[in-house]
């Protein structure tokens, strides 16, 4: 896609923008957290569907939680999907946990270790609120596993605030309406949780952060790959604003742009604050009045619906003309940002979900619609009127929650977690859940972690990136490998490769981090070349099978056949063993094919007949041999 | 010192709070050898090791921190939680019902209680309304906290109180009554109601709920508006049982306080109807009538009790090679009557012959039920059985071995003359046993098999 920002001159820093990520990475597991089922074993068949309402509860500190409520208004039924070889009586919550899995609470230790964080004491389990059903139990079985931790990055610190041993929660088959299913297959998998300080100045920084820990984390080789796998929560903040968070993106490329747009947005919103503010219009005192209109309007997006049981509503906002026409993104209105409540809380499911009178784009209201309107509200010019159509129940829900949206419109950006359409635009997706929902679990006891069973894990960490680096820039390593080969999950392959002695380090690096990130570029899968592969391709270059210009060569050929056969490989695309005399005849073929083009300077005249030459010899025979004995052979007598 | 207490903390863990002069609910920053941790001071189980001081952040987590890596502690100030349930009157309408919610313990509404890490109830017509604003669209509420105990602590005077308290408030005019009660022991209470409360002008529906009303996905809140519904419209002038009917979202069943038993430990939908089927199903305000064969609700029928009780009963799970000296010793300890749950058909082992007879003759009541559960004592199939009754022990029909057990010493209670004793708990009085078994009295699926694989993918189970 072809980058459309910066836009309309906005620029992130000077906005004062921050931003945190969150990544949730499943652990490489037998079993899942809390019960036995195994872990990673994924499919579409279910074998029984459960229904479930999710009824918002008391906090530990004893009030209500905001997004609680807000999620009960939605009055979803819930319907789960159960396959009985991936889950099991724990995760529809009709049997209580068993003791954590200790492979898992191990494999977080020693991550967070990675990530310098200190190990807490003792492990408490917390629930934490999903009213949106995506855990059946309504909550989350979750754990703070380390805090106060930190990874280098450029020439700064980036802080881990917090790691977390969580359990995952379900898939989504569907959301319509007030229906909503779940498949239950990932449900309950082990995953950690990193949550980083927001200590992101640039949309580009948060793309890089969140693949230098993407990458610490697959080094250790205890972390679940392939899709769905890891999965990244964004926090964006400007000035003056609010944090928002935009959940589950599940491709770290797609972060920059969201972000940006995201500050774009809560820009906007605070400009949008300012002309309410300049109207008179505060969060205590926006006046709106409401009116059925039902049966008297013709508009295509209302009347498509014959079903006598829906009403149609206006509500009157005072003095807020054209302002829902206020833009906040490069194809979003405030208009849109309102809907978007509404499609979510009042569950409707029709599209445009609202209309409304600043609309001037192919839905506005018709001249006679807007007289209808007029003579039923006696809507003044500066004032703006909704209309709201479906069921009774959802109408009353989405002309409250309209107006909710625009009292906090004149406070700021609304506290919220919007979620990435296909569009690459957010949408609101839910209220952001507060401390408040966090409650202990009192299924689990505490779970005491030895300080020395955390030194015996720290005592079997592999070699830190940093230290690593240092070493592999000791090595002779050039400066832009030392990084990447320090965090790549091939260092180890890498440290054997050379300790051998045999193979030279810049090779080895080369082959292993520049080869495959070209190759990763091609489009192919590098992870699909596993170590023994690579191993057997070192042999065979040490063996004198072929050149270092060969690995390219091999390893392309290798992802499009899906071959990791070198022998057949190297065969198929012409690398030999090539007698010295047949080297003596091409060169010197190549010579009198060169002698006979004229005028050629002396450099001309070389680069045509080595490309002569390599085309028949290229991986058979090393390039700066071939290129001696060129030059041997031109050299005029 | 600080008068506030350290609640839950003890050995090393309270000296480093002394030490550091403060207290459970501070606001404090802690530095550790592992580093700076910044939070609130949790009250801890008092189950708890002495080694840890929990640590609530500001995220909302909690983790525990070893006292041997503190090193300082710093408080800024404290942040006490109030426990408690918004609370908003219950609103008063004339032309509804009234209904008494009687609580006798156990997690139909609840709280967390940090000391013990359990959940503790919580129970006024005000919390409950601020908990289930829908109760007051069905009747007006007025509650009555009997009791608080966990239902395993229940005992016969609870029952008896209990039943008091039911002729207290019928007489009083409510139009149903619901009772709140553990679900562990439920089916007990229900049977002794069954029988305590002899004649009832409206229902008496016992509910309770297998997910503590803390967690969202809790089956209390449906639960209780369906038993309230029930107490308050519906024809039934029984003591029943209103549960979840499957784990799902979906409806309650009303069971025969005598036929329903707890059949799983952490299920939702554990309470089923052994040997008949439920009375009905309760959904949406709407009550479906299963069986015809019940006491109808009429404003004549006088609330009468009979609560009398002679607690020296048990029951004894029958086992292959069981001793003589577990019968031997429940009759040199003063038990009076004896409700065996025997193998098949109502078997023991020859063995106990003697101290079976030894026994009865002695005066001891012992009645046979069967451990299957479901069916019907039969003793006369084998010579065994029937050399069992000769010894004195009576079949017990198809009472449930704790309903036979409930009723037994309901029946001691009466009187000790053998042939009455016998009479009595053979004359079913609410329904315990029951005449025939129709053919969907006894429903246990297996899945795996082709038709309950359609059925759990097709139904919500
Ligand atoms: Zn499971």
């Amino acid at each position: 896609m072809k980058r459309d920002y910066p836009y309309n001159n906005f620029n992130p820093r000077d906005a004062g923008f921050r931003c945190g990520l969150e990544i949730h990475q499943q652990l490489d597991t037998e079993k899942k957290l809390f019960c036995h089922c195994p872990a990673g074993v994924y499919s579409d068949e279910y074998n029984a569907q459960l229904l479930r309402h999710m009824r918002p509860t008391l906090s530990e500190l004893g009030e209500y939680d905001g997004t609680a409520l807000m999620e009960f208004k939605t009055r979803k039924d819930i319907i789960y999907r159960i396959n009985k070889d991936s889950a099991c009586t724990y995760e529809t919550d009709d049997t209580p946990p068993f003791p954590i899995n200790k492979q898992a609470v191990d494999i977080a230790i020693e991550i967070a270790l990675l990530l310098n964080c200190s190990i807490v004491g003792e492990l408490h389990v917390i629930r934490k609120q999903y009213l949106d059903g995506s855990i059946p139990a309504g909550f989350q079985r979750t754990a703070i596993v380390g805090v106060n931790g930190w990874i280098p990055f450029k020439n700064r610190k980036i802080e881990i605030f917090q790691l977390a041993i969580e359990e995952d929660a379900c898939r989504e088959v569907s959301d319509v309406g007030h229906l909503r299913t779940y498949t239950t297959d990932r449900l309950a998998m082990p995953l950690i949780e990193v949550v980083t300080a927001p200590h992101i100045y640039e949309p580009e920084e948060a793309y890089e952060v969140g693949m230098q820990i993407g990458r610490l984390l697959r080094a250790m080789g205890k972390v679940r790959r392939g899709i769905g796998s890891v999965r990244q929560d964004v926090n964006v903040s400007i000035e003056g604003g609010t944090r928002v968070e935009i959940k589950g993106v599940p491709r770290l490329p797609l972060i920059p742009r969201l972000v940006y747009f995201e500050a774009y947005r809560q820009h906007r919103l605070l400009q949008l604050r300012e002309m309410m503010h300049e109207r008179g219009i505060e969060e205590d005192n926006l006046q709106t009045e409401r009116f059925d209109i039902t049966g008297r309007l013709e508009h295509p997006a209302i009347t498509v619906f014959p079903d006598e049981s829906f009403i149609v509503s206006v509500l009157l906002l005072k003095k807020m003309a054209g302002l829902f026409a206020h833009k906040i993104g490069p194809d979003r209105r405030f208009a849109d940002d309102v809907a978007g409540r509404v499609r979510v809380i009042a569950c409707l499911i029709h599209r445009p979900v609202i209309l409304h009178t600043d609309d001037t784009s192919s839905s506005a209201f018709s001249h006679r619609d807007m007289n209808e309107i007029l003579s039923v509200t006696g809507m003044k010019k500066d004032d703006l009127a909704v209309v709201v159509w479906g069921p009774p129940d959802d109408v009353v829900t989405g002309l409250n929650e309209i107006e909710i949206r625009c009292r906090e419109a004149a406070v700021g950006i609304p506290n919220e977690t919007r979620q990435r359409m296909t569009t690459g635009e957010t949408d609101f997706e839910r209220i952001l859940p507060g401390p408040d929902r966090m409650y202990p679990d009192t299924d689990s006891p505490p779970l005491v972690i030895p300080r020395d069973h955390v030194a015996e894990i720290r005592k079997k960490l592999p070699e830190q990136p940093l230290d690593r680096e240092k070493r592999y820039k000791k090595q002779g390593l050039p400066d832009h490998l030392t990084w990447m080969m320090a965090i790549s999950p091939r260092a180890v392959l890498f440290d054997r490769l050379v300790s051998e002695g045999k193979i030279e380090p810049v090779l080895a690096a080369t082959v292993l981090v520049e080869l495959m990130i070209h190759l990763f570029r091609l489009g192919g899968e590098p992870e699909t070349f596993g170590d023994d592969d690579l191993e057997n391709l070192f042999t065979q270059h040490r063996q004198g099978s072929f050149t270092r210009e060969g690995f390219r060569m091999l390893i392309e050929e290798s992802a499009q056949t899906g071959s990791r056969n070198w022998t057949e490989l190297t065969a198929k695309i012409g690398i030999r063993r090539v007698k010295p005399d047949e080297v003596k005849s091409i060169i010197t073929d190549a010579a009198s094919t060169v002698a006979g083009v004229n005028p050629m300077d002396e450099a001309q005249k070389f680069r045509m007949a080595m490309g002569l030459v390599m085309e028949k010899l290229r991986g058979s025979v090393p390039g700066t041999e071939l290129a001696q004995m060129v030059k041997e052979t031109l050299k005029p007598d | 010192m600080s008068k506030k207490s350290n609640s839950g903390y003890k050995g090393a863990a309270l000296s480093v709070l002394k030490n550091f002069d403060v207290n459970v609910w501070g606001d404090v920053r802690i530095t550790t050898s592992d580093g700076e941790f910044s939070g609130i001071i949790l009250p801890r189980s008092e189950i708890a090791d002495d080694r840890h001081v929990v640590l609530k952040l500001t995220t909302g987590y909690n983790i525990g921190l070893e006292v041997g890596t503190i090193e300082e502690i710093e408080e800024h100030g404290s942040k006490e939680a109030h426990y408690k349930i918004p609370e908003k009157e219950f609103p008063f309408d004339p032309v509804k019902p009234n209904v008494v919610l009687l609580g006798t313990g156990g997690t139909i509404a609840s709280r967390l209680d940090y000391r013990s890490g359990a959940v503790i109830p919580a129970f006024s017509p005000g919390e409950l309304y601020g908990a289930v604003p829908e109760l007051a669209d069905i009747c007006n509420l007025k509650t009555d906290k009997l009791y608080g105990v966990f239902s395993e602590n229940i005992t016969p005077e609870h029952w008896s109180g209990t039943a008091e308290a039911i002729k207290r408030e019928v007489d009083n005019g409510a139009d149903g009554i619901v009772i709140g009660h553990g679900t562990d022991t439920m089916h007990y209470t229900a049977a002794a109601l069954s029988f305590m409360v002899k004649s009832t002008p409206v229902p008496i529906v016992m509910v309770g709920s297998q997910r503590s009303s803390d967690r969202p996905s809790s089956d209390a809140a449906l639960n209780l508006i369906n038993a309230t519904w029930t107490a308050a419209y519906s024809d039934i002038a029984e003591v029943m049982v209103c549960m979840f009917g499957p784990t799902s979202d979906e409806y309650a069943l009303l069971h025969r306080g005598t036929r329903v038993r707890k059949m799983h430990s952490s299920y939702r939908s554990t309470f089923r109807t052994i040997g008949d089927t439920p009375i009905a199903r309760v959904s949406g305000g709407e009550i479906n009538l299963i069986k015809k064969d019940y006491r109808r609700r009429n404003p004549e029928t006088p609330l009468e009790l009979d609560t009398v009780f002679d607690d020296r009963v048990s029951i004894v799970y029958y086992y292959p090679n069981m001793q003589p000296d577990i019968i031997d010793s429940l009759v040199d300890n003063g038990y009076k009557g004896i409700v065996i749950a025997g193998t098949g058909l109502g078997h023991v082992n020859k063995p106990l012959y003697p101290s079976l007879k030894r026994a009865c003759d002695s005066g001891v009541h012992i009645f046979m039920t069967v451990e299957t559960l479901w069916g019907y004592v039969q003793m006369y199939v084998y010579d065994t059985g029937r050399d069992i009754m000769e010894l004195g022990v009576v079949p017990g029909a198809n009472m449930l071995p704790e309903v036979a057990y409930v009723k037994l010493g309901w029946v001691l209670g009466h009187t000790h003359d053998r042939e009455k004793v016998a009479e009595m708990m053979l004359t079913p009085y609410a329904g315990e046993i029951t005449e025939r078994e129709t053919i969907d009295g006894y429903l246990i699926m297996q899945g795996g098999l082709p038709e309950m694989e359609k059925f759990l993918k097709n139904i919500h189970f």
